[in-house]
C-alpha cells in the first residue's frame, strides 16, 4: 500500500468509528485527540480495526505513534507498504 | 468451543455480544426468556405495544456532543446518533409539599428555580458539581455516602432531598442513601445530561443491537437458562442450560447480577452479599385523550408528599408517599404517539407480593392499582376518568421474567465496578456492575468486553 492509501484505510476506520463526523475537513497534522476528541477507547478501537482488517499488531508501547493522520501513516507504512 | 459466552439478553448483555461478534470472536448470548431486552424488555398486550419499564433514556446529548457515555457508546457501537432516534423531553419536575422545582435538559432552569427558591444553595450546588465524581473514576473509591457528601455543600434539608429524590427513583439500589459513585452518574446522567425517549420505545433500540450482532456472526438463543457455571481449577470453561445441555467457552460474561452469577458457580458462593431490597410497582394507564389535552404536560414527575422523602422497603405492599409518573408521550415528537400513556412507579415489598397466594394477588393488583392512581393524582391532573385500559407490574413480575432476585431493578447495595469475579475468567457486567439505565447499561457491556474478552 502507498501512503496515500494508508492513509485512505486509516480515514475509513475513523469514518466507522464516527460516523456523526465530517471528515473532509480532517487536518493531517493536528492531533486526533484534539479535532475529534477521542479517547483511550477509541484509540484502542483503531488498533483493533487495523489488526481486523490488515492483521497488523501493534503493542501498547507504540500506541502513541497515532497521534495525527500524519504520524499515524508514517507510522503504518513499513508495516503496511507490502500488503 | 466458543471464545465467550454471555449470559443475558439485556442491554449489557447485548452490547458485549456486538462488540465481541464485530472483533471476530465466536460468541453467544443465552437468554432464559423468549424476548430479548432483560429490565428493558417490551410486551404486546390487547392490541397494544408496551415496554416493560422504560420511562426516558437518561445521558441525553444533543447531536454533535462527542465527550459522556452516550458519544462513547455511539462510537464503540457504530451507531450514527440519529439512529438512536432520541427525541428530548419537555419539561420535568420535582413536586414535593407546598414546592416545585422544574428541570428539563438544560441545566440552567433547574440552576435558576433552585436560585429563587434557596437562593443561599446556589453556591454549594455548585460546588458540589464540581466535586462529582467523573464517569472515567467510577469505582475508585467506593462506599462514600452521597448524603455525607451532599451535606458539606447543601444545608437544606428539604432542598437535599428533592435533589435525591429523582436520583434514588431512578437508580439507587441503596436504602435511604446512596453510593457517592452513583449519585454522581445519576446527578450527571439525569440533570446535567437528560431525558429522551426512541419514538418506538425500546424494540428499535434492541432490535438494532440484535440484528448488528448477529450480521458480525453472533449467535442469540432464547429460552436458553443458564442452570450452573461449569468449572474446574478456579476457572470456568462453559455452561450448563436448564436442559441440560452443556455448552463450552473460553471465559463467560454474565449480566445475571452479582449475587446470581455466583450462585450459578455454587448456591453459597454469595451468602456474604446483601441482596438488594428496593423494589417497584408500576401501573400502565392507557388512555382515550393525550396527556396534555387535560393539562399535564411533564415528561416526569417525582412527588412526595412527606416532610421527608422515605427511600426504603415500605412494611405495606406499596408505599403510596411518593413515586414517579411518567408519559412517554410528553416529549417534544414531530407527531403523536399512537397510544396515550401514564406510567407511575412506586415502592414496593417484595416479600409481601411474592408471597400473596395467586388470587389475592391479583385483587391486591386492581385495589393497589386504584391506590397508585388516587396517590398520583394530587400532583397531577387527576386522568382517571379517561382510562380505557390498565397493566401492572409488581416485584413479582422483574423476578419471574429477569430473574433479579427480590425484584430489585437496581441490584445489589454494592457495585463491582471491575467487572471482576472471584473465578479467573468469569465477569459481571450490567446492573450490578455499576451502571444503570439503558445508556448505562450498553456503557457497562461495551467496557467489561473491552477490558477483559477483547485484550487478548
Amino acid at each position: 500500500m502507498t501512503p496515500a492509501e494508508i492513509r485512505e484505510a486509516v480515514l475509513n476506520i475513523l469514518e466507522d468509528i464516527t460516523p456523526d463526523e465530517d471528515l473532509t475537513q480532517l487536518k493531517d497534522d493536528v492531533p486526533f485527540r484534539e479535532q475529534l476528541e477521542l479517547d483511550s477507547m477509541d484509540f484502542l478501537d483503531i488498533v483493533m480495526e487495523l489488526r481486523k482488517r490488515y492483521r497488523i499488531q501493534i503493542p501498547e508501547d507504540e500506541y502513541k505513534n497515532l497521534v495525527t493522520m500524519d504520524s499515524t501513516v508514517k507510522y503504518l507504512t513499513p508495516k503496511m507498504e507490502n500488503l | 468451543m466458543y471464545d465467550t459466552i454471555i449470559i443475558g439478553a439485556g442491554m449489557s448483555g447485548l452490547a458485549a455480544g456486538v462488540r465481541l461478534a464485530h472483533y471476530d470472536q465466536k460468541v453467544c448470548i443465552l437468554e432464559r426468556h423468549s424476548v430479548v431486552g432483560g429490565l428493558n424488555s417490551y410486551y404486546r398486550q390487547r392490541g397494544r405495544n408496551h415496554d416493560v419499564g422504560l420511562h426516558a433514556v437518561t445521558n441525553f446529548q444533543p447531536k454533535g456532543v462527542r465527550k459522556g457515555p452516550l458519544a462513547r457508546l455511539l462510537k464503540q457501537l457504530r451507531l450514527a446518533w440519529d439512529e438512536l432516534g432520541l427525541v428530548p423531553q419537555s419539561g420535568s419536575s420535582i413536586r414535593f409539599p407546598d414546592l416545585t422545582l422544574r428541570f428539563n435538559n438544560d441545566f440552567a432552569l433547574l440552576e435558576s428555580e433552585i436560585r429563587k427558591r434557596f437562593p443561599k444553595e446556589t453556591d454549594g450546588v455548585q460546588k458540589l458539581i464540581g466535586a462529582l465524581v467523573d464517569y472515567d473514576d467510577l469505582g475508585k473509591t467506593v462506599n462514600v455516602s452521597a448524603r455525607s457528601v451532599v451535606k458539606e455543600y447543601i444545608k437544606s434539608p428539604l432542598l437535599t432531598d428533592m435533589l435525591f429524590c429523582p436520583l434514588m427513583y431512578y437508580g439507587s439500589a441503596i436504602e435511604d442513601d446512596m453510593d457517592f459513585n452513583q449519585f454522581s452518574i445519576m446527578f450527571r446522567s439525569i440533570f446535567l445530561e437528560g431525558f429522551a425517549r426512541p419514538m418506538g420505545g425500546v424494540r428499535d433500540l434492541l432490535r438494532k443491537l440484535v440484528n448488528r450482532f448477529k450480521e458480525d456472526g453472533g449467535e442469540l438463543r432464547t429460552k436458553a437458562g443458564v442452570k450452573r457455571l461449569l468449572q474446574r481449577d478456579n476457572q470456568v470453561y462453559g455452561v450448563e442450560l436448564d436442559n441440560g445441555e452443556i455448552i463450552e467457552s473460553r471465559r463467560v460474561l454474565s449480566s445475571a447480577g452479582w449475587r446470581e452469577t455466583l450462585g450459578l458457580c455454587n448456591p453459597d458462593a454469595s451468602k456474604q452479599d446483601k441482596p438488594g431490597q428496593l423494589a417497584f410497582v408500576e401501573t400502565i394507564s392507557v388512555l382515550d385523550k393525550q396527556p396534555k389535552q387535560f393539562g399535564h404536560n411533564d415528561t416526569i414527575v417525582f412527588f412526595n408528599d412527606s416532610p421527608k422523602f422515605a427511600y426504603h422497603k415500605p412494611d405495606d405492599l406499596v408505599d403510596l408517599r411518593s413515586g414517579v409518573i411518567c408519559s412517554p408521550n410528553n416529549f417534544s415528537y414531530s407527531q403523536p404517539l399512537q397510544d396515550n400513556v401514564i406510567r407511575i412507579t412506586a415502592l414496593a415489598n417484595f416479600e409481601k407480593w411474592h408471597g400473596l397466594p395467586q388470587k389475592e394477588y391479583a385483587l391486591e393488583k386492581l385495589r393497589w392499582y386504584d391506590r397508585i392512581a388516587q396517590s398520583a393524582a394530587r400532583f397531577v391532573p387527576d386522568f382517571r376518568g379517561s382510562v380505557i385500559d390498565t397493566d401492572m407490574f409488581t416485584p413479582t413480575t422483574i423476578t419471574r421474567f429477569t430473574g433479579h432476585e427480590n425484584g430489585a431493578i437496581y441490584g445489589a447495595p454494592v457495585k463491582q465496578y471491575s467487572g471482576q469475579t472471584p473465578i479467573k475468567n468469569l465477569y459481571v457486567c450490567g446492573t450490578d456492575q455499576g451502571m444503570v439505565g439503558i445508556i448505562g447499561s450498553l456503557v457497562s457491556g461495551i467496557t467489561i468486553a473491552n477490558q477483559y474478552c477483547l485484550q487478548n
